[in-house]
């Protein structure tokens, strides 16, 4: 049990113990705070690992990035908060197929690796890691380049919304907007200033 | 340092993320863990990598790693955009109730 062994356990027991609570959390927000410090635990398992290019791309694009988009999406879309209205009647299911495979694959990796140990853990460097992006691995590059750019336009496309296609969501922005003639809450005050406000013009 | 710990790892937060693919009713939970399944495999590609081909030139599994977050940041968008049609459609993000194309 070397030094490195020692850290490792610590962070990914702070890793493994936050994403059981992600998955487990009764309250949406804290789910997704505790997936960004999975998140961020993942980082400090690639800095023991000595990928450190790795880990502060993880720390830019997912905790930087994804839970804030996941925050956005849970706050958007305003779903309630509870065991019983997050989770399905599966439970009981989703525990045993978890468990089985949990079993199953670290059975098999003991198995395979379970007596590998090596003495320094090295890796490429940042700079041989750009060498080997643009050198060997330039087609994927490209190729990953134009699928961000078909899910930027899918994700515009698909949330675009079409003339007529829902008047609901229409009249609900503008009783927020409250430019809405009919509306009943306007204030006496209020409308005295407009009228007001209308007489100087006139 | 030992190679069982990363991929011993890397098992749990995967079992972990199918555990909440399959319990969660909320949409973006799913997603969320699906995210985590994605982490789960790029914790494996490293610790191959760094602790038994070192010295890789071209740096694959780095590379792999790479072009996994990669695609997890679009899947997370489409995924995302998908969720919202279907609450501003069915005011609910239950995939439970969402089975008309159910067999």
């Amino acid at each position: 049990m070397t030094g490195l062994d020692l850290i490792f356990a610590v962070v990914g027991l702070i890793t493994a113990a936050a994403a059981i609570k992600t998955v487990t959390s009764t309250n949406l927000v804290h789910a997704a705070l505790f997936l960004a410090v999975t998140l961020a635990g993942i980082a400090g398992v690639f800095l023991v690992l000595s990928a450190d290019f790795l880990a502060l791309v993880q720390l830019v694009v997912y905790v930087g990035a994804v839970a804030v988009l996941f925050l956005f999406g849970l706050m958007l879309t305003r779903a309630p908060i509870g065991r019983e209205a997050l989770d399905s009647d599966h439970r009981g299911l989703a525990l045993g197929v978890s468990g089985a495979l949990f079993v199953l694959l670290s059975g098999l990796i003991i198995a395979a690796f379970g007596d590998v140990r090596v003495d320094t853990v090295g890796g490429p460097r940042t700079a041989d890691i750009g060498l080997a992006l643009f050198r060997d691995w330039v087609l994927p590059f490209e190729v990953l380049s134009m699928l961000l750019l078909a899910a930027l336009v899918g994700a515009i496309v698909l949330s675009r919304r079409e003339d007529g296609e829902s008047g609901e969501v229409e009249d609900v922005t503008r009783i927020l907007l409250a430019d809405d003639p009919d509306l009943d809450g306007v204030d006496d005050a209020d409308a005295s200033a407009d009228g007001a406000a209308g007489e100087v013009r006139a | 340092m030992s190679l069982v710990g990363p991929l011993l790892l890397a098992t749990l937060l995967f079992s972990v993320g199918v555990y909440g693919l399959i319990a969660r009713r909320n949409a973006v939970l799913v997603l969320i863990s699906v995210e985590l399944m994605l982490n789960a495999v790029n914790i494996n590609l490293v610790a191959f990598q760094n602790l038994l081909f070192p010295t890789d030139v071209s740096a694959s599994g780095h590379m792999f790693a790479l072009f996994i977050i990669g695609v997890a940041a679009a899947e997370v968008g489409v995924g995302l955009a998908i969720v919202f049609n279907l609450f501003r459609n069915r005011a609910s993000v239950d995939v439970d109730r969402v089975d008309a194309m159910r067999w």
